[in-house]
């Protein structure tokens, strides 16, 4: 290659040349001696110049430096690539400082500076000491930094303070009063302060007004309004089930619990354990159940064709990513397909938390079972009053029902058993309409896949038969029927008739479905789960699928054969059609399910089993705890598990100051970005564990308390340029409103707002073009009563949301998502000009303002200007303003209010003025 | 006063502080008296100054980018990179031989091969190979430059799409068309100088942030337009609002903004009044931009075009319209080319040709159209995914399935450029025999985005911004220049 012979001398050259820029280097650090720390000097090197192909994804030469145990193995030339205490005899040194490029790593890239290469030398000179990553240590009680100063208010700021004067900056003294109390109420309620609310604080000449005020707003129905809009970005809750079809999904009694548990202080534990396993706990409440809907936010594919499993697994996929991002802010989406290219996470352990998620029954179905049935009031007082005549009638002892209205209805009308009200089921479909099948979409019903579904805890005394009502596509469908298990005694092995079909024009009105009863001697006697196989013996649709519609116990004595009995039953299930439901979680106990790692991620390429875990660089999964999600939330929140509590605070800090601790409040791993205050952090973490008992409320209060809270933000020139994106602190948070703030500021302001707490989702009005629902009738229909409320209820549809929230940067609701980027557009001066919804609250604000000076234009905007922004505006702003009030008179020829209350185009030209207010950047800013 | 003569006061009056402002370390002076001088132009320097940034650094080819991202990644086995040999290869495992030495990020053990899915044939006096499966796009190929071996590092959707766009996988780059704005500014200065426009019924995979703007200043990101109704929302005044009115409105909300920014100093209010500023014209030029109804009826026949609807053709249309006005990025998705297989949407057979018809016409509509207006030689068209697709079958083992699928591909895949500054009628670079890896000119996205950026006149190691201390590039720290395509 005389290529090569041609460069090697002038590389030799060259590399002569930086061995003296080397030597020189050494010579220069001479003095310093300080050790090398992995952390801080070593593994960002590492990280930007190795792991690509010595990571998680490549161990190219066998070497891999991702894991502690892998950096000293032997490598593919038998040898260690790291000999700790001998950078001579390291392989690893002598390939990055190697001559010739053939040899010289990394390859096809540039060389590691000189620099670089002799910290790597010293550190495998001092031992090659491997430190953890920051985030995976507990973090350690903070020793508070003395502070001298009388600026300081809490411990947050003797941290803040000593930062800021090592940068040689000084902090910005307390916002004036008007500012504190608008930042604090939007902050904390996300609504504006009312004049009345202002001017009480700025008379409360009370030491501990402040603090007054800090407890009032965290004491209103509204702060958890607030709250729940971050929680609801990291639950991707929406209104619909995502992908193709998006069609709409109950499932609003979750954000409702949200809420609450932001309203009534939930400990975080606590809220972790509800949301992560709340159906695992003794005797659940409805509210716990409820509370697990946190993991059915995952999106359900309803389209045609597509295989159920595939997109069960890809829920329980999403599961596992979001529940690692929202509470421990790793993201381990990557290593569903093979190691974390960077974090010390293998593939294996990704599908040993992959397990916990794996058991429950949810499986694609349209009807998203396993759901919670919620009536309302009236429907659930007749529901248990025809519940108690039924049991008067069987004189049946008040025997388990878990006091769920579903469950007495269960009860009440046993022994008909309906197919939605299956206990576990398995490949089985069952339709909105209560149908049960063992095909779906034409694709889904095969030969040697198991259909079965049973029912648990069923009474055999005096059983003596079943009676099944169903239809079918021709004879190549059996049905088979065990007690206790698929292995247990078998009731029934028989062909199901033809009944003629399986639905269609031709049985339009008329009943499709017959019945056949099978008898039986005495078989078990006490309670035991009963369990139903079909089978379609050919492979072939129609002719192998069998729907259900019902399933009837038969008694000996006529025991249940009671003709009032049974219509009071069957006005029950009329009854129990009219609930909602919302999809919960529940564990299978009889059909369980065995979990492998699945290669490349792909759900039909099945690798070795794996049991539940949770990744070996994290805590360890104490004895004490179940193998079940109840302990992954026990483990989330316990003290040992060092990036709960960080995280959290980290979320709460960048809600107020409009940037985390750590910036990427998504990524607390390797590749994210480093904490601007890591013993603020960690103080702060714990904090929450230790004093605060995981209290939001109090982490709140006390960060909102100090002084770096209340600082104003005005900048200067010098803060400008050392601390461009305020991560030091040195002045208040102003940023731009979130999507849900700047809507109900705009319709607090203007008096329009409905301030109901909770309740379905509702549309308010959008343009027309934005809700293209394919295959649906489903509308955007604005109830009048629905037209203002918060932001935090508006219809969610994934793939058309609403567009204003949108173009203030709601995300899509589609992933967790942790953090909202705030951009700045045309789009958003348009929407706050033009919707006609910002229209109307601009009308409604004139007319409050003209209501408060009928007669004096500059009055009315003085009010007007002090109702939106909580402050006086100087003279200067009132001038501005009161020429475009007459320019405006001048202009408009009274077409935008046609209301004769006014004179003239007093109306019509305050409007305009409003709706100028409610565009000033002050006005769509926290300052 | 008009409001543009408003917003050159105003600039003026920055100018006063433009010590302070220059003296910030994050450019940002410079970058709010772009925005507010209306967006400084070519037009304005017609010959061949620069501007406040010292942009251009050289004579620019092209004026203007339409990029046509096809988003999900099309086969570029089945289009462009015609490999017999594959078809010989045919379902048959792979032979060991073609696969020594070659690096693979996942596939295990020995996959089956997949021969070509469409017949393949040489068009033009350049004889470039396209398939049957843009019959019409075949009838271009002397206008456009083929990359034959263009590779990247990411084999996810997301961040293949944040590379080729921001240059780095990750969240938080500015991408290639706010890079570009922020040098340039735009030609028109009542249209956003960065447009975007979304078909095929799903957006890019990374979401908002292929056109997002990174740590450059919000101003400089894309903006989507929607093809069908009120082309951007609400950019109509209410009734009763005149335009002199609504004017008068944004100039008292921005004298009330500029005496905001003298107390706080927080740039973000230097971007909302220009934002306001640009909403106002936006308020004019972009209904009249977007109403593709006037184009005449052999428009509409040549791109299959239909007023209302959201499609690629009506995007392409759309594109030609900004491009006639001066928008100086103007970019397209269209979703759906994610052919694995899995689905009939996925199918190389069935949902691939689907999307091949749809976007056939339209983007041969494009090439023509420009040329026909002679707004060819200074348009940059680029045509491309985020990856390729593998020359090897979907391993979906196990299961028969019915569809014809390939994995993502990162070492090698087609991509196209036609018009300012790139040779016609050539193909750079070549894959091996059966399309794995490139063998002779390859082109890292990277260097794709140094060439892009060098046909608009800017060099891509000096355009740069100061942030966290270092300046940083869209190429990062790498890109090459692929000389071997500029004209």
């Amino acid at each position: 290659m005389p290529f090569l012979i041609n460069l090697l001398p002038s590389r030799n050259y060259l590399s002569l040349i930086s061995g003296v820029i080397l030597l020189l280097l050494i010579y220069s650090c001479g003095t310093d001696t300080e050790k090398i720390s992995y952390n801080k000097d070593i593994r960002p090197i590492l990280n930007e110049n190795c792991l690509t192909c010595h990571g998680g994804i490549k161990q190219l030469g066998e070497f891999s430096l991702l894991f502690e145990e892998d950096v000293y193995l032997p490598t593919e030339s038998g040898k260690p690539a790291i000999v700790p205490g001998k950078r001579n005899k390291s392989e690893l040194y002598k390939r990055i400082s190697h001559a010739d490029p053939e040899y010289r790593m990394p390859q096809e890239a540039d060389a590691l500076s000189a620099e670089q290469i002799e910290i790597i030398g010293k550190w495998i000179d001092e031992g090659a000491i491997w430190e953890a990553h920051w985030s995976f240590q507990v973090p350690e009680v903070q020793e508070v930094p003395d502070d001298l100063s009388n600026w300081a208010i809490n411990n947050i700021d003797a941290f803040i303070l000593e930062r800021l004067e090592r940068e040689g900056l000084n902090p910005q003294p307390e916002a004036d009063r008007e500012t504190l109390v608008r930042r604090l109420s939007l902050d904390l309620i996300g609504l504006p302060p009312n004049p009345q609310e202002v001017d009480k604080f700025l008379n409360d000449k009370s030491s501990d007004a402040y603090e007054h005020l800090v407890d009032r707003l965290m004491d209103s129905p509204h702060y958890g309004e607030k709250w729940a809009a971050l929680w609801l970005d990291l639950a991707r809750y929406a209104d619909s089930k995502g992908y193709e079809k998006d069609p709409p999904r109950t499932i609003w009694r979750y954000r409702d619990w949200v809420i609450n548990a932001f309203n009534q202080d939930m400990p975080f534990d606590q809220f972790t354990i509800e949301q992560l396993a709340g159906d695992l706990l003794d005797a659940p409440t409805p509210q716990q159940l409820i509370a697990t809907a946190f993991n059915r936010n995952t999106m359900t594919n309803t389209e045609g064709g597509t295989e159920d499993e595939e997109f069960r697994i890809a829920a329980v996929i999403d599961r596992v990513n979001t529940t690692f991002e929202v509470w421990q802010s790793l993201t381990i989406g990557c290593v569903q397909c093979h190691d974390h290219p960077y974090d010390p996470i293998r593939q294996k352990e990704y599908y040993q938390a992959f397990a916990f998620f794996n058991g429950s029954q949810d499986s694609d179905l349209s009807l998203e079972l396993p759901v919670y049935k919620q009536f309302s009031k009236e429907d659930e007082e007749e529901i248990l009053e025809l519940v108690d005549r039924v049991k008067l009638l069987k004189a049946q002892a008040g025997s388990g029902s878990k006091g769920f209205v579903e469950e007495k209805i269960k009860e009440a009308i046993f022994p008909t058993l309906l197919p939605s009200q299956v206990d576990e089921f398995n490949n089985v479909i069952i339709y909105g309409d209560g149908l049960l099948s063992n095909w779906s979409n034409n694709v889904n019903t095969q030969k040697d896949k198991e259909y079965y579904f049973l029912y648990s805890n069923i009474d055999f005394t005096d059983f003596e038969g079943i009676t099944l009502e169903f239809s079918t596509g021709g004879k190549d469908v059996n049905i088979l029927v065990f007690i206790d298990s698929l292995k247990g005694q078998q009731l029934l092995a028989m062909e199901l008739p033809f009944t003629g079909g399986l639905r269609g024009a031709e049985f339009e009105g008329k009943n499709r479905f017959q019945s056949k009863t099978w008898k039986y001697e005495q078989v078990v006697s006490g309670h035991h789960n009963l369990i139903f196989q079909m089978v379609n013996t050919s492979g072939k649709a129609p002719e192998g699928i069998a729907m259900l519609n019902k399933i009837q116990l038969e008694y000996k004595n006529q025991r249940f054969a009671d003709q009032k009995l049974i219509s009071l039953q069957n006005k029950l299930m009329d009854l129990r059609k009219k609930a909602d439901h919302t999809p919960i979680m529940r564990e299978r106990n009889v059909f369980q399910r065995t979990t492998n790692v699945l290669e490349r991620g792909n759900y039909l390429v099945l690798g070795e089993e794996v049991q539940m875990g949770v990744p070996s660089s994290l805590p360890e999964f104490s004895n004490d705890l179940t193998p079940d999600r109840l302990g992954l939330a026990l483990w989330m929140v316990s003290d040992q598990n060092p990036l709960t509590g960080r995280v959290l605070v980290n979320r709460l800090w960048e809600q107020l100051f409009g940037i985390g601790i750590v910036e990427t409040a998504e990524d607390f791993g390797t590749q994210g970005s480093p904490p601007s205050h890591p013993e603020l952090l960690d103080y702060l973490a714990r904090q929450a564990l230790d004093t605060h008992n995981w209290s939001v409320k109090n982490i709140l209060k006390e960060i909102v308390m100090s002084a770096t809270y209340r600082q104003s933000s005005k900048m200067t020139a010098e803060k400008l340029e050392k601390d461009p994106y305020n991560r030091l602190l040195s002045r208040g948070p102003r940023f731009r409103l979130s999507a849900e703030q700047i809507r109900d500021q705009s319709l607090t302001v203007s008096g329009l707002l409905e301030r109901k707490v909770g309740g379905k989702s509702v549309m308010p009005p959008q343009p027309d073009g934005i809700w293209n629902v394919v295959y649906s009738n489903h509308k955007w229909e604005t109830k009048p009563e629905d037209k203002y409320r918060r932001g935090i209820y508006t219809f969610w549809r994934r793939t058309t949301p609403y567009p204003s929230m949108i173009s203030f940067d709601s995300p899509s609701r589609e992933f967790c998502v942790s953090r909202r980027i705030r951009t700045n557009t045309p789009l958003q001066a348009l929407i706050t000009l033009n919707d006609p919804v910002y229209l109307e609250t601009s009308i409604a604000l004139a007319g409050r303002m003209i209501e408060a000076a009928p007669n004096d234009t500059k009055q009315a905007i003085r009010a007007g200007y002090k109702i939106a922004l909580s402050k006086e505006p100087d003279q200067e702003t009132v001038e501005i303003l009161a020429d475009l009030y007459h320019n405006a008179n001048r202009e408009m020829k009274g077409e935008l209010v046609s209301s004769g209350e006014y004179q003239s185009n007093q109306m019509d030209a305050m409007s305009v003025v409003a709706n100028a207010i409610m565009n000033l950047d002050e006005f769509v800013t926290k300052e | 006063m008009s409001i543009l003569e408003e917003a050159r006061l105003a600039q003026a009056e920055y100018s006063t502080r433009r010590h302070f402002l220059k003296a910030c370390s994050m450019g940002l002076g410079a970058v709010a008296l772009n925005s507010l001088t209306g967006l400084n132009s070519f037009a304005a320097t017609p010959d061949g100054s620069t501007n406040q940034l010292g942009l251009p650094h050289f004579a620019p080819k092209a004026k203007r980018v339409i990029y046509l991202h096809m988003a999900g990644s099309p086969s570029q086995l089945e289009l462009f990179d015609y490999k017999p040999e594959l078809e010989r290869l045919n379902q048959q495992l792979c032979p060991p031989s073609l696969l020594e030495g070659k690096r693979f990020a996942f596939i295990n053990g020995t996959p089956k091969m997949l021969g070509p899915q469409a017949k393949f044939s040489q068009h033009g006096q350049s004889r470039a190979w396209v398939s049957d499966r843009l019959p019409k796009f075949s009838s271009m190929v002397d206008e456009v430059c083929f990359l034959k071996a263009v590779h990247t590092d990411q084999f996810n959707h997301a961040p293949a799409q944040l590379l080729l766009y921001s240059g780095s996988p990750r969240l938080g780059r500015p991408s290639m068309g706010s890079w570009v704005t922020y040098g340039l500014g735009s030609e028109n200065e009542d249209l956003p100088g960065f447009v975007v426009f979304v078909s095929g019924g799903g957006t890019p995979s990374a979401g908002k942030s292929v056109w997002g703007s990174g740590f450059l200043p919000t101003v400089y990101q894309g903006v989507q337009c929607r093809s069908h109704g009120e082309p951007v929302l609400y950019v109509n005044n209410p009734k009763g609002v005149s335009r002199n009115l609504r004017k008068q409105s944004i100039e008292a909300i921005n004298k009330i903004n500029q005496k905001q920014y003298q107390e706080f100093q927080d740039p973000e209010i230097l971007t909302r009044i220009s934002q306001y500023e640009m909403a106002f014209k936006m308020q004019m030029s972009v209904p009249d931009a977007m109403d593709i109804s006037k184009e005449p009826k052999y428009i509409h026949k040549m791109y299959g075009t239909e007023p209302g609807k959201t499609s690629f053709a009506n995007n392409c249309v759309l594109a030609r319209r900004l491009a006639e006005r001066g928008v100086r990025f103007i970019q397209l998705f269209h979703w759906g080319w994610d052919s694995h297989g899995a689905g009939a949407a996925e199918a190389l057979n069935i949902g691939f040709k689907q999307r091949c018809k749809e976007v056939d016409g339209a983007m041969t509509a494009l090439l023509t159209d420009l040329k026909q207006r002679g707004l060819l030689d200074d348009t940059l068209i680029v045509w491309g995914g985020e990856f390729g697709r593998t020359p090897m079958m979907e391993n979906r083992s196990g299961v028969d399935n019915p569809y014809l699928g390939r994995d993502h591909h990162t070492e090698a895949f087609t991509m196209w450029m036609a018009g300012g500054g790139i040779k016609p009628g050539i193909s750079y670079g070549e894959t091996d025999e059966i399309g794995y890896y490139g063998i002779k000119d390859r082109v890292h996205i990277h260097d794709l985005q140094a060439t892009i950026l060098h046909t608009l006149g800017l060099d891509h190691l000096k355009l740069t911004y100061p942030f966290q201390g270092r300046d940083f590039r869209l190429t990062d720290v790498h890109g090459n220049l692929v000389k071997g395509i500029l004209a």
